[in-house]
C-alpha cells in the first residue's frame, strides 16, 4: 500500500505539472483528468474508498466533463493548434498504464489501507446526515444557485451572440457576392476543422 | 507508519497546491486558470481526507464532499463567465480583461 | 525768536503735505510757489532764529525745544525735540539757504519735466527730513531724519523712473547706504543698552562719565556710528553708490549729493565727538578712512569723462577731507569745510546742470568745449566754483577751509606725516582735476551746439553761490592773515578746539606751512593747464598708451570697488534669488501634494486590472503570513 501511495502520488504530481504546462488546452484538461484519477487512488490507499469513488465520479467525471463539453461545444479552443503529433500519446499512455496497474494491484492484492482503519461509506453517510446535515442542505442550495446563475450568465451570452449573428447576416446580404463568400469562409472553415 | 504516511499525504497536497497556484499565476488562458483552481481545490480536499484518515474519522471525507460540491458550483458559473468573456473580449486571454486598471 | 525753531523743519514738511494733497490741481506755477516757497520761508525763519542765536546766545550756548513726547515705553521716552547749537546753526543755514537757491533753480531747470510737482514733493520731504536730522535732540529722531533722507535720495535718484538704469542707480544707493544704516542702528542699540538714553546731550555726558577712554564699548559704539556715517557720506568702502547717483536730475545732485545728505555723516560724527574722543582708535580710523577716500576718489575724478561723475568723485574726495579733519580731532575745521564745500559744490552741480541742458543732455566733457563765449555767466561761476574746489589761494573759501585741514593733519596731536602727505597729494589732485574740467568744457573748439540758455531763475542762484564761494571763507582767517575767526568763536561754544602737537603744531599753523599748500595748489592748476590746453593731444596720447591705459581704466572704474562688490555680493544674492524664485514655502506645500500624487501613482500602478497580478499579490501575502506563522 505504501508503494501504491507513492507511485500514485508521483503520477498525480507529474500529471498536474503537465496540466499547467501544456499549450494545447484540451491536452491540459485531459491531463487534469489523469491527475484526478491518481488522487482517487491516493484516497483509496488512505482508507477512504467512498471519496475515492466520488472523486472519480464527480470530479473527474462530472466537473471535468463539464470543462471538456464547454470547451468543445462553444469552440473555446479555437485558437489551439489542431494537429496532434504521435509523440503526444506517449505521456498519457505511460501515466494511465501506471495507474491502471496500481488500481488492479490495489483491488486484488492489498487489503489493509495505510492509515490502519478504513472509513467506509457507512461511516461517512452517518456523519453526513448526522452532525453535518445543515452543511448538506447548504451545499444543495449552493448548487441550485450556481445552476441558475450559470444558466443566466450563459443565456445572455447566447442571446447576444444571436443578436450579433443576425446583424452579421443583415450586413452580409448587403455585400457583394465575392465579399460574402470571404466573410462566410472563415467561421465555416473553423467549424469544419474541429469536427 | 501511519503518521509517516499522513505527513507524506500532506506533502503531496502541498505540492499539488503549489503546482496549481503556479499555473494560476503563469497561464493566460482562462480555461486553464479555472482548471488550476480546480487543482488547488482538489489538493485542499486531499489534505482534509488525509487528516481524517489519520484520526480514523469520517469528518475529513465529509469536508471533502463539501469542497467537491463547491467546486462543481464554481466550475459551472466560471465556465458561463468564460463564455461571456470570450464573447465580449474575443479572446480567452486573462490579461485582456484589464478595464479595471488605474 | 528762538521759539520759532520748530517752524524750520515744519515749513518744508507742510509744503510736502500740501503738494501731495493738491497734486492734480496745481499747475507748474502753484507747485513752484509752494515747493520753493516753503523752503524759502524756512530759510527766512532760519536766518531769524540763527541770527538771534548768534547775536544773543542762550544759556549754555544751546537751545532746546521739545514739541511732544514721541513714545513712552518701559522708561524709554524720546521726544520730538529740537536742539540748536553752533553746529546745528551752520547746518540749518546751509540746508535752508542753499536749499532755497537750488529749489529756485529747479523751478526753471525742471520746467519741461512732466514730473514737476512730484519733484518738489520729494525735494520738500527731503529738506524737512534733513532739517529734522540736524535739529534732532535725540538719536532716534535723528535716525528718523536719516532714514527720510535716504528714502528721498532713492526717490530722487530714480526720478526719471521710466529708464530702468536710473532705478538701478537709486536701488544701489539705497542698498549700499542701508549697510551703513544697519551699523548705525546697531550702534544706537548699543548706546541705549549701555547708557540708558538716546537723548544726545545726556548720552554724551553719561558716556564721558562712565566709559573709560579706549574701552571696548566706546570703540564699538564709535565704529558703528562711523559705519553709518561712511554709508551715508559715501566714504570707502561704501562709496560706490554716489557716482551712479548722478542719474538723478542736477538739482538733486547739487542738494542731496553735494551739499547736504552726504554730509549727514560728517554731522553725526561732529555731533557725537565726545564718543570719538573716548575712542581714539576709532577716531584714527576716521582719519585713515578720510585720507584713503580722498586719494582714491581724487585719482578717479582725474580720468572721468562724464561731467557729473567727475563732480561726484570730487564730492567723495572733499568729504574725505572732512573726515580727515574729524579724525584728527579738528572738529571745527571739518564743519568749516562742510560749509565752504556746500557752496562751491552746489554751484558746480548747478552749473553742470545748465551746461548739460544747454547741450541737449550731453554729459561727456570731451564733446563739450568752447562754451566760454556761449555761456559766459556759467563760465565765470563755474570757474569760481572750480577754483574754490581747488582751493585757489586767498580768494576762494575753499582755500581757507582746506588749508586748515591740511595744517591739522600735520600739526594736531593725532596728526601724522602720512596724513599730511596724503592731504597734500589730494590737494594737488583736486586742483588738477577741477581745472581739467574748466579747460575741457569752456576752452578749445566748440564741439556741440548750445540749444538752450539759462534764464534768471537759474542764473541768480549761480551768482549767489559764486559770491559765497568767495566770501564765505573770510569768516575764519588764519592767524598769519589777521586771524578774523568769527566762525571759530561760534563753533567753540559747541565743539572742542583742536589740540596742536608740541613739535609740529606751531609750524603747521604758520604761514610757512600754508605756503607749501599754496605751492601745491598753484602747481596743480598750472600743470592742469599745460596738460589740457596746449598739450592736449599729448595728454590724450599718453592716456591711450598701453602703459597708462590700464591704470586710467582702473581709476575710471573707481579702483575696482564696483567690480569687487559685484562679484562678492551682488552675484551670489542674484543667484540665490533666482534659485529661490519659485517660492520655497510653496515647495513644501506643493511637496505635500506631490507626495500624495506620487503615492497615488504608485498605488494605481499596482492596479493593473489583471487577474494574475492580483493573485500573485495575494499569494505573496499568503507566503508572508505563513512565514510569520511557521517561523515564530
Amino acid at each position: 500500500m505504501t508503494a501504491l501511495f507513492y507511485i500514485a502520488a508521483a503520477v498525480a504530481v507529474i500529471a498536474t505539472v503537465l496540466v499547467v504546462t501544456r499549450r494545447n488546452l484540451v491536452h491540459a484538461l485531459l491531463y487534469l483528468v489523469i491527475s484526478l484519477f491518481a488522487v482517487a487512488v491516493v484516497f483509496y490507499t488512505l482508507g477512504a474508498p467512498f471519496v475515492a469513488a466520488l472523486e472519480v465520479i464527480v470530479y473527474a467525471g462530472a466537473i471535468m466533463m463539464l470543462f471538456v463539453f464547454a470547451v468543445m461545444l462553444l469552440n473555446l479552443h479555437a485558437d489551439s493548434p489542431r494537429a496532434v503529433p504521435r509523440i503526444a500519446w506517449l505521456g498519457p499512455v505511460i501515466l494511465i498504464a501506471v495507474l491502471l496497474a496500481e488500481v488492479i494491484y490495489a483491488l486484488t492484492v492489498e487489503t489493509q489501507p495505510l492509515a490502519g482503519a478504513e472509513v467506509g461509506p457507512q461511516a461517512v453517510s452517518e456523519a453526513l446526515y448526522g452532525p453535518y446535515v445543515l452543511g448538506v442542505e447548504l451545499a444543495s442550495m449552493l448548487l441550485l444557485a450556481a445552476l441558475i446563475g450559470a444558466r443566466h450568465v450563459a443565456a445572455r451570452a447566447s442571446d447576444e451572440e444571436e443578436a450579433a449573428a443576425s446583424m452579421e447576416r443583415g450586413r452580409a446580404s448587403a455585400l457583394q457576392p465575392a465579399e460574402q463568400v470571404a466573410t462566410a469562409g472563415t467561421p465555416a472553415a473553423a467549424e469544419q476543422g474541429e469536427a | 507508519m501511519a503518521s509517516v504516511s499522513l505527513d507524506h499525504a500532506l506533502v503531496l497536497a502541498a505540492i499539488l497546491f503549489a503546482v496549481g497556484f503556479a499555473g494560476l499565476l503563469t497561464r493566460r488562458n482562462l480555461i486553464v486558470v479555472l482548471a488550476c483552481i480546480e487543482i488547488m481545490l482538489n489538493a485542499a480536499g486531499l489534505a482534509f481526507v488525509a487528516a481524517g484518515a489519520r484520526w480514523g474519522q469520517a469528518d475529513g471525507q465529509v469536508m471533502f464532499l463539501f469542497v467537491l460540491a463547491m467546486a462543481a458550483a464554481e466550475v459551472a458559473v466560471g465556465l458561463a463567465i468564460a463564455i461571456r468573456f470570450r464573447q465580449s473580449l474575443k479572446s480567452l486571454d486573462v490579461d485582456d480583461a484589464d478595464r479595471m486598471r488605474g | 525768536m528762538l521759539s520759532l525753531l520748530w517752524l524750520i523743519p515744519t515749513l518744508p514738511a507742510a509744503g510736502f503735505v500740501l503738494l501731495v494733497l493738491l497734486d492734480r490741481r496745481l499747475g507748474r506755477a502753484g507747485a513752484a510757489w509752494i515747493g520753493a516757497g516753503s523752503v524759502g520761508l524756512s530759510a527766512v525763519v532760519a536766518l531769524l532764529v540763527c541770527g538771534s542765536f548768534i547775536a544773543s546766545p542762550p544759556a549754555g550756548d544751546a537751545y532746546r525745544q521739545v514739541l511732544w513726547t514721541w513714545m513712552d515705553v518701559a522708561g524709554f521716552a524720546p521726544a520730538i525735540g529740537f536742539y540748536l547749537d553752533a553746529v546745528s546753526v551752520v547746518w540749518v543755514l546751509v540746508i535752508t539757504c542753499v536749499g532755497f537757491l537750488i529749489h529756485l533753480y529747479s523751478t526753471e531747470h525742471m520746467e519741461h519735466d512732466e514730473g514737476f510737482t512730484r519733484f518738489f514733493i520729494y525735494m520738500n520731504l527731503f529738506v524737512a527730513s534733513m532739517l529734522v536730522l540736524v535739529l534732532a535732540d535725540n538719536l532716534l529722531l535723528l535716525y528718523l531724519g536719516w532714514e527720510g533722507v535716504g528714502l528721498c535720495s532713492y526717490l530722487l535718484i530714480s526720478f526719471w523712473q521710466r529708464d530702468p538704469q536710473n532705478v538701478y542707480s537709486g536701488r544701489k544707493a539705497f542698498i549700499v547706504t542701508r549697510v551703513g544704516d544697519t551699523a548705525l542702528i546697531a550702534g544706537l542699540f548699543l548706546l541705549f543698552t549701555q547708557l540708558g538714553t538716546l537723548d544726545i546731550q545726556p548720552l554724551l555726558h553719561a558716556a564721558e562719565e562712565t566709559w573709560a577712554s579706549g574701552s571696548l564699548v566706546a570703540v564699538a559704539a564709535a565704529l558703528l556710528i562711523l559705519g553709518g556715517a561712511v554709508g551715508k557720506s559715501a566714504q570707502v568702502p561704501l562709496q560706490t553708490w554716489l557716482p551712479d547717483a548722478m542719474a538723478g536730475p542736477s538739482p538733486v545732485s547739487a542738494l542731496i549729493h553735494a551739499a547736504t545728505m552726504v554730509t549727514a555723516g560728517v554731522y553725526l560724527i561732529a555731533r557725537t565727538n565726545i564718543l570719538f574722543d573716548l575712542a581714539p582708535d576709532a577716531r584714527l580710523i576716521v582719519a585713515i578712512v578720510g585720507t584713503a577716500t580722498l586719494l582714491i576718489a581724487g585719482f578717479s575724478a582725474l580720468v572721468q569723462h562724464d561731467l557729473k561723475r567727475a563732480l561726484a568723485y570730487s564730492t567723495i574726495s572733499q568729504i574725505g577731507y572732512m573726515f580727515l579733519a574729524l579724525g584728527v580731532a579738528d572738529w571745527e575745521a571739518g564743519v568749516f569745510h562742510f560749509m565752504t564745500h556746500a557752496f562751491f559744490k552746489a554751484l558746480l552741480f548747478l552749473g553742470a546742470g545748465v551746461i548739460i541742458e544747454a547741450l541737449a543732455d550731453e554729459h561727456d566733457i570731451f564733446k563739450m568745449g568752447g562754451l566760454r563765449r556761449e555761456l559766459p555767466a556759467v563760465f565765470w561761476t563755474f570757474t569760481i566754483g572750480a577754483a574754490a574746489l581747488a582751493a585757489l589761494p586767498f580768494v576762494t573759501n575753499g582755500f581757507y577751509s582746506k588749508d586748515l585741514i591740511i595744517a591739522a593733519s600735520l600739526g594736531s596731536v593725532d596728526g601724522s606725516v602720512w596724513l599730511y602727505v596724503g592731504s597734500l597729494v589730494g590737494a594737488f589732485l583736486t586742483a588738477l582735476y577741477s581745472f581739467r574740467l574748466v579747460w575741457l568744457v569752456f576752452f578749445g573748439h566748440r564741439r556741440t551746439e548750445v540749444t538752450r540758455r539759462p534764464r534768471w531763475r537759474q542764473l541768480v542762484p549761480l551768482w549767489v553761490l559764486a559770491v559765497f564761494s568767495i566770501v564765505a571763507g573770510f569768516v575764519w582767517m588764519p592767524v598769519w592773515l589777521g586771524g578774523f575767526n568769527a566762525l571759530q568763536k561760534l563753533l567753540d561754544t559747541a565743539l572742542p578746539e583742536v589740540e596742536w602737537s608740541a613739535s609740529l603744531g606751531h609750524f603747521a599753523e604758520s604761514a610757512g606751512a600754508a605756503l607749501i599748500t599754496i605751492a601745491v595748489v598753484l602747481g596743480g592748476i598750472g600743470i592742469s593747464y599745460l596738460l589740457w590746453m596746449p598739450w592736449r593731444q599729448g595728454t590724450h596720447a599718453l592716456a591711450a598708451s598701453p602703459a597708462v591705459r590700464p591704470l586710467a581704466a582702473f581709476w575710471l572704474g573707481g579702483w575696482g570697488f564696483d567690480w569687487l562688490y559685484e562679484r562678492i555680493f551682488v552675484r551670489p544674492v542674484k543667484w540665490f534669488a533666482h534659485w529661490a524664485r519659485h517660492d520655497l514655502v510653496d515647495y513644501v506645500v506643493g511637496g505635500i501634494a506631490w507626495l500624495n500624487v506620487a503615492g497615488w501613482r504608485t498605488l494605481s500602478a499596482g492596479q493593473t486590472g489583471r487577474l494574475r497580478a492580483y493573485v500573485a499579490v495575494a499569494g505573496f501575502g499568503l507566503v508572508l503570513v505563513l512565514a510569520v506563522v511557521v517561523l515564530r
